[in-house]
C-alpha cells in the first residue's frame, strides 16, 4: 500500500487507508504534523509537546538541583520524596507493592502516597506517563527514530499484558514479601540513577530504547509497562481528558493516528465508534496532548469528561 | 511490501467460536506475563544476598522484612551527614537501591540524632531506634589474628581507640605471650553486647589495605548459642549457689598453701625441687635467656 512508504508525502495522505487501527499500528506516516505546522506554526503545532517535555524535564531538575548544586528543594526520587523538608511525596503503585509484600508502611508514606493518589485519581492516572515519568523520553524518542527512519512491523505483545503483569508483580511480591519488581522497575531504576548514579541500570533503559526500536513499535509503555497500567487503572474517572470536538473536520490524515502512544484510543471518539460523545474516555490515553499538536484542522482539545459538546 | 501485519487476530476467520479464541488468547497473554514477573521475581530471589562487607543502616528492619519495606528512595542517604550511606547501583551487588555502606570506605559516625533513621518514611529503618548505642547494624570481628599488630605482640591499639564505645564493645584482653616468654600481648576483644557494628575499628585499622578487624552481618560475625550447654558460672550467679555442690578439694603438691585450682607461681616460689639448677647454654655467660 502507497501509504507504508517512509517518504509519503502529503499527496499520497490523501488516499486514506482501508483500516484505520492497522494503518496506526503500522505508523504510516513518516513526519506527522507537518500539516499543522503550515497551518498554525511551528510553535503551536508542539504546543503540548513543549510543556509536556518541560514538566518532565523541569521535575528531573528539581530532584537534581540537591546534588548538583546543593540547593535542597526536593530530597530523593520518584519513589518517595520530601518537598522543602514538609511536602511528602511516595509513589502508590509502591505503596501498593508494599502492602502486598506484608509491610504497613509509616504515615509520611502513606500520606504522600495519599497525596499522590489523589492528585492522579483526580486529573487523570497517565499524566504521570507523559507529564512526570522519565522513561517517556526514551520511549518517545524510539518511536520517532522509527517513524523517521520508517521502520515497519515488528512485534508487539498485547496491549493487556501489562494488566496482566500489573496483577503478577502484586502475586510476585506478596510470594516473595519483597518488593520484587523493584530490582528489575525501569521507571524507579532511570530516575533513581539520574539522581543516585547508575551502576550497569544503562542497560535496561538501552534495553528498553532498542526493544521499542527495533521490536515493538511502542512496546514498553504501550503493551508491558505495569507502572503505566497502574495509573491507567486510577485514571479510569479522571476530570481532565482529551476531545475531539471538532471531529467534523477531520480529514482523515491519519497524523494523530501516526503519532499517538495508545492509538486505540482515538478510533471511538473520531469516528464514534461505540459511542456518541466525541470524549477519549480510555484510560490508557495519556492526555499528552500530541494528537492535539499533530492536527492541522484542530479536531482535538484538551478538556473535562463532562464537556461533551462537539463543534 | 505487503505483508500482512494483523492488527490483533480478531479478525473474522473460519475459528471455532470468538469467545474460545478470545480465552485462548488471554491465556497466552497471561501466561506470558507471569513469565515475566516470575522471572522478575527469581532474579529478585537470588539477586538479594547482601555480600558480608555490605552493611545496612543503624534501625534497618531484618533483612527480609527491609526488602518488603524500604521504597529505595534515598531519603536516608541525603541525610547522613558523613556521606556514609549509598544507594546501591546495579551492578553493586546489593538489591539495587537500598540503601547501605562500607565501613572500610566510610563508617558510621554514630549520630546521636539519627537521622537517617528519622528520614526513612516507610518504617525501613525502626524509629524504635531512638538510642545510637542499641543500633546493631553488624558485628566486629578480629578476622585476622595472623597480621593484627597487637596479635603480633606489638601495641597498635588503634580500632580499640576509635571505637565510640571504647572499653566495652572493645576490651583489650591482657594475656602472656608464649613466644617471648615475658611480655603480655593485648587482643582487642569485641563484645557484642555493645558493638553497634558502626565500623570505625575497620575503618582505622592501620594494616594498609584490608583490615584485620572487620564489621561483618550479625549472622555471619556469630555463631549460635549452644542451648543444650549450660554454664556452670552463670547458672552459680543466678542460683546463687552451685547446682552441684561443693566440690572435694583435694591438696595438691607444693601448693598446699595455695587456694583450690590456683596453679599460678609468683617470683620467687618455684617448686620446692632439691638440687635444681637453671639449665646452662654450652659456653655459658653472656646469654639472658631471652627467646625472641
Ligand atoms: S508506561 Fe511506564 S515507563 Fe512508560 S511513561 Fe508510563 S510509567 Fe513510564
Ligand atoms: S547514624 Fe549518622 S553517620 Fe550513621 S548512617 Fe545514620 S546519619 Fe549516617
Ligand atoms: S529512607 Fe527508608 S525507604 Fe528510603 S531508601 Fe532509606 S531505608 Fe529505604
Ligand atoms: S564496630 Fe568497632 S568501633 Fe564500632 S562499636 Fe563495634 S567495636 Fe566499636
Ligand atoms: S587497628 Fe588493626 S592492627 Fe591495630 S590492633 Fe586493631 S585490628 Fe590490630
Amino acid at each position: 500500500m502507497s501509504a507504508q512508504t517512509t517518504t509519503g508525502g502529503v499527496a499520497e495522505r490523501k488516499v486514506p487507508p482501508t483500516s484505520v487501527r492497522g494503518a496506526a499500528m503500522r505508523g504510516v506516516v513518516a513526519r506527522p504534523g507537518q500539516e499543522a505546522v503550515e497551518a498554525k506554526g511551528w510553535l503551536r503545532a508542539h504546543k503540548w509537546l513543549l510543556l509536556r517535555r518541560a514538566s518532565q524535564l523541569g521535575i528531573l531538575a528539581l530532584f537534581l538541583l540537591g546534588p548538583w548544586f546543593g540547593w535542597w528543594i526536593v530530597k530523593g526520587n520518584l519513589s518517595s520524596s520530601l518537598t522543602l523538608g514538609v511536602l511528602p511525596l511516595t509513589d502508590p503503585f509502591l505503596i501498593v507493592q508494599q502492602l502486598a509484600a506484608g509491610h504497613w508502611p509509616y504515615r509520611e508514606a502513606l500520606l504522600g502516597g495519599g497525596i499522590v493518589l489523589a492528585f492522579y485519581l483526580l486529573f487523570g492516572g497517565r499524566l504521570f506517563c507523559s507529564w512526570v515519568c522519565p522513561v517517556n523520553l526514551v520511549t518517545d524518542a524510539a518511536a520517532w527514530l522509527r517513524r523517521r527512519l520508517g521502520l515497519k512491523g515488528g512485534k508487539a505483545p498485547a496491549g493487556s499484558t501489562r494488566y496482566w503483569l500489573l496483577g503478577f508483580v502484586l502475586v510476585i511480591a506478596a510470594a516473595t514479601g519483597a518488593l520484587a519488581w523493584e530490582w528489575v522497575n525501569p521507571v524507579s531504576m532511570f530516575h533513581r540513577g539520574l539522581i543516585f548514579g547508575f551502576g550497569l541500570a544503562w542497560g535496561i533503559v538501552g534495553g528498553i530504547f532498542f526493544y521499542d526500536l527495533l521490536i515493538a513499535p511502542r512496546g514498553w509503555c504501550g503493551h508491558l509497562c505495569p507502572q503505566g497500567a497502574f495509573y491507567a487503572l486510577l485514571g479510569r474517572a479522571s476530570v481532565v481528558r482529551v476531545s475531539a470536538a471538532r471531529r467534523s473536520a477531520c480529514n482523515d490524515c491519519m497524523d494523530c493516528f501516526a503519532v499517538c502512544p495508545e492509538p486505540q484510543v482515538i478510533r471511538p471518539a473520531l469516528k464514534g465508534v461505540g459511542q456518541d460523545h466525541p470524549l477519549i474516555l480510555d484510560a490508557d490515553c495519556t492526555t499528552c496532548g500530541r494528537c492535539v499538536d499533530v492536527c492541522g484542522k484542530d479536531v482535538f482539545r484538551i478538556t473535562t469528561r463532562f464537556n461533551r459538546s462537539e463543534s | 511490501m505487503n505483508e500482512k501485519v494483523q492488527p490483533t487476530g480478531r479478525a473474522a476467520t473460519s475459528a471455532p467460536s470468538p469467545r474460545r479464541r478470545f480465552l485462548k488468547d488471554a491465556a497466552g497473554v497471561a501466561g506470558g506475563a507471569g513469565l515475566l514477573a516470575l522471572g522478575a521475581g527469581m532474579y529478585a530471589k537470588q539477586a538479594s544476598a547482601l555480600p558480608a562487607t555490605a552493611i545496612r543502616p543503624p534501625g534497618a528492619l531484618p533483612e527480609d522484612d527491609f526488602l518488603a519495606a524500604c521504597v529505595r528512595c534515598g531519603l536516608c542517604v541525603r541525610d547522613c551527614p558523613y556521606k556514609t550511606l549509598k544507594l546501591a547501583e546495579l551492578g553493586d551487588g546489593v538489591a539495587t537501591g537500598t540503601p547501605y555502606f562500607e565501613a572500610r570506605d566510610i563508617p558510621c559516625e554514630m549520630c546521636e540524632d539519627i537521622p537517617c533513621v528519622v528520614a526513612c518514611p516507610t518504617g525501613a529503618l525502626d524509629r524504635a531506634l531512638t538510642d545510637i548505642g542499641k543500633a546493631r547494624m553488624g558485628l566486629a570481628v578480629l578476622i585476622d589474628q595472623e597480621n593484627c599488630l597487637n596479635f603480633l605482640g606489638l601495641r597498635c591499639d588503634v580500632c580499640y581507640r576509635v571505637c565510640p564505645v571504647i572499653d566495652k564493645a572493645i576490651t583489650l584482653e591482657r594475656i602472656h605471650n608464649p613466644r617471648s616468654d615475658r611480655h603480655a600481648m593485648l587482643l582487642p576483644t569485641v563484645h557484642s553486647e555493645h558493638c553497634t557494628g558502626c565500623g570505625k575499628c575497620e575503618k582505622a585499622c592501620v594494616l594498609p589495605g584490608e583490615s584485620a578487624i572487620k564489621v561483618l552481618p550479625i549472622r555471619l560475625a556469630q555463631g549460635s548459642k549452644a542451648e543444650h550447654y549450660l554454664r556452670g558460672w552463670e547458672e552459680k550467679e543466678a542460683a546463687g549457689k552451685s547446682l552441684i555442690g561443693d566440690q572435694v578439694e583435694l591438696p595438691v603438691r607444693g601448693l598446699e598453701d595455695k587456694a583450690y585450682g590456683d596453679t599460678r607461681v609468683g617470683p620467687g616460689e618455684s617448686p620446692q625441687v632439691p638440687d635444681y639448677k637453671p639449665a646452662q647454654p654450652a659456653g655459658g655467660g653472656l646469654d639472658s635467656g631471652w627467646k625472641p
